[in-house]
């Protein structure tokens, strides 16, 4: 369904943008419907800069996005419109996501005017309420609320119905849980769960090993901007290739066993040279080292 | 003889009434020991860490005591606080990013804050670079610009400032939350390492990540609304807990092998109830699955044997 191949992102910067950082280095993985696939890395690793490229928020620098064989890249206008009723992200913070001299439920209000602007009210008010319905909001609870009035979790869970609205395909989901409480951050998770059993498919953006290997079918580890290693979710957290993804399993705190100390402190070398992805087992992908 | 905390409570004044983020807490901390403070967002666990150092200008104190190494400590006393500050309780507060002053080198940021409270920073450098080799900063990071720093690194230049004159209790304030794994773990190593060698007596570590305590406290106290609801050795609290706000907060929690499919984690339904004149009672008993009528009464923070205590009826008998 969606299909990244080869693509790379460099940012410039500086004051005359002088210097350029490569953010995004030749990362291709495609998406099945269906499916949820984690991309897992530390800060600055450029996971959220292929959130944005997919959802057309950042330019691709070489490379191309492409969404059931049409590139992303090219869309404008209507086009553009039409591949937003069909690819929507969710984002980290929720309280960022709205305007909050707006009350919460305008987001589905601006939605029907660019989209749903033909849909008798009667219908509408019942489409809000079967989609909030489906995030497990009671209608009157949320409605008509200014944002500072909802928690977070329920603030998340307005943007996910809004993009349930739509009937979406696919969803990016950039750290979208990392900001919720323990207690409800797994309603939200078991949520998206629900979701991808009805054909949704998923691109969960984290740093939270944990929440990446609970929910995905398929894992990518990237540092640097470049894959790591990548392959089903079992294999790539189950048997580990790569020295790095090693290293940030060995760091992963865990309730049933303690950390070794001091071990997988040390620094792994910075490695700048081009390292491509070979295969070690089915669907088990790791850059040679 | 480390810290013991009497019937604390703290108020936030608002326009619409008193927040009871802090309600009658007691508890106590002993020499060397990392007690990890954890709870969900707005339980207060932040209110107690900074009420033991200094209560800020919304915070209001209503009642309890607070001792520590057998000594009063005024919390209610800005000025008197002052005397304790930095040298007898330190706090590493949440955000090491924003407690470094952008505008300074590091190590002369350093020297200021020894010359405010009347030290002369000099003879305590040798011990400042011993420190920062510790934790893995070359000592150079005192002539950079904190900008020049990573989070990470920051965090730990901060650590090593805040314990500088050995306090007896250390706040760590949620100090790994916004970090990567790799230097979660090397910045909770540190705090460990700092207690090993006696740079900090009894140390407070804030956060809402169980994992992260059970890696490195000894002892763990979970919050809720506003008061005590368990607290144990940490063994005691993530393997056999017997609050049932604790049992369902563990059992939320995905782990690396745990999968959606496989087996699908629960969360507790409800949320936490107002702390704007709460009812009296239990706080949990809402979204508790074994609420009954005995509920409606505070039930006692009660020991039940090998320094696990909670607050639970069904327990308490």
């Amino acid at each position: 369904m969606l299909a990244v191949d080869h693509v790379s992102k460099t940012y410039r910067i500086g004051t005359f943008g002088g210097t350029s950082l490569p953010a995004v280095r030749d990362v291709s993985f495609e998406v099945a419907p269906g499916e949820v696939l984690s991309l897992i890395g530390e800060s600055g690793s450029g996971k959220s800069t292929i959130g944005k490229m997919i959802l057309r928020l950042s330019p691709i620098t070489s490379g191309t996005i492409s969404f059931d064989g049409a590139d992303v890249g090219g869309l404008h206008g209507r086009a553009l419109k039409s591949y937003y009723r069909r690819v929507q992200g969710v984002f980290q913070d929720p309280f960022s996501s709205y305007n909050p001299i707006f009350k919460a439920d305008r987001v589905f209000g601006l939605l029907r005017d660019s989209y749903f602007g033909g849909v008798p009210d009667g219908e509408w008010r019942a489409r809000v309420e079967e989609a909030l319905a489906s995030v497990s909001l009671e209608p009157d609870q949320v409605l008509g609320k200014y944002p500072h009035q909802l928690s977070g979790g329920q603030l998340q869970r307005m943007l996910i119905a809004r993009a349930l609205l739509l009937e979406i395909d696919f969803l990016v989901a950039d750290e979208m849980i990392s900001m919720l409480d323990a207690s409800t951050r797994i309603d939200v998770l078991n949520l998206l769960g629900d979701l991808k059993a009805r054909g949704l498919g998923i691109l969960f953006i984290t740093h939270d090993l944990s929440l990446g290997n609970y929910i995905s079918e398929r894992t990518i580890i990237l540092r640097r901007g470049r894959i790591v290693e990548m392959g089903a979710t079992g294999r790539v957290f189950g048997s580990p290739q790569h020295p790095y993804t090693q290293m940030l399993l060995a760091s992963v705190p865990r309730l049933h066993s303690r950390w070794e100390r001091g071990a997988a402190a040390e620094a792994l070398a910075d490695d700048e040279a081009e390292t491509p992805l070979v295969q070690v087992a089915d669907d088990h992908y790791v850059a040679a080292a | 003889m480390g810290l013991v905390v009497d019937d604390l409570a703290v108020y936030y004044r608002t326009l619409a009434g008193d927040v009871r983020a802090l309600d009658g807490v007691s508890f106590a901390v002993g020499d060397g020991e990392i007690m990890g403070l954890a709870g969900e967002s707005g339980c207060g666990k932040s209110t107690l860490g900074k009420a033991l150092i200094r209560l800020d200008g919304r915070m209001r104190y209503i009642r309890g005591s607070v001792e520590l190494d057998g000594r009063p400590v005024p919390v209610w006393d800005d000025l008197a606080m002052n005397a304790l500050r930095f040298g007898e309780i330190s706090i590493v507060p949440q955000y090491a990013m924003s407690a470094l002053n952008p505008t300074r080198k590091i190590g002369m940021m350093v020297d200021e804050l020894l010359h405010s409270r009347g030290i002369d920073p000099k003879p305590l450098h040798a011990e400042l670079f011993r420190r920062l080799e510790l934790v893995g900063l070359d000592p150079h990071v005192l002539g950079m610009y904190p900008i020049e720093l990573s989070g990470g690194m920051k965090q730990r230049a901060v650590m090593v400032i805040s314990t500088l004159l050995d306090p007896s209790l250390l706040i760590a304030d949620e100090i790994t939350s916004a970090l990567d794994v790799s230097n979660q773990k090397a910045v909770a190593e540190a705090l460990v390492e700092f207690r090993d060698r006696g740079f900090v007596k009894s140390t407070i570590m804030v956060t809402h990540d169980l994992s992260v305590l059970y890696q490195v406290a000894d002892t763990i106290l979970v919050m809720y609304a506003g008061r005590l609801a368990e607290k144990g050795p940490a063994e005691t609290i993530i393997h056999a807990p017997r609050h049932p706000y604790t049992k369902l907060l563990i059992g939320a929690l995905p782990e690396v092998g745990i999968r959606y499919g496989e087996h699908k984690l629960v969360s507790i339904p409800g949320r936490p109830p107002s702390l704007l004149e709460p009812a009296e009672g239990c706080r949990f008993r809402e979204r508790c699955p074994f609420a009954s009528g005995r509920c409606v009464k505070q039930p006692p923070f009660c020991d039940v044997g090998d320094g696990h205590a909670l607050a639970c009826w069904r327990e308490a008998a």
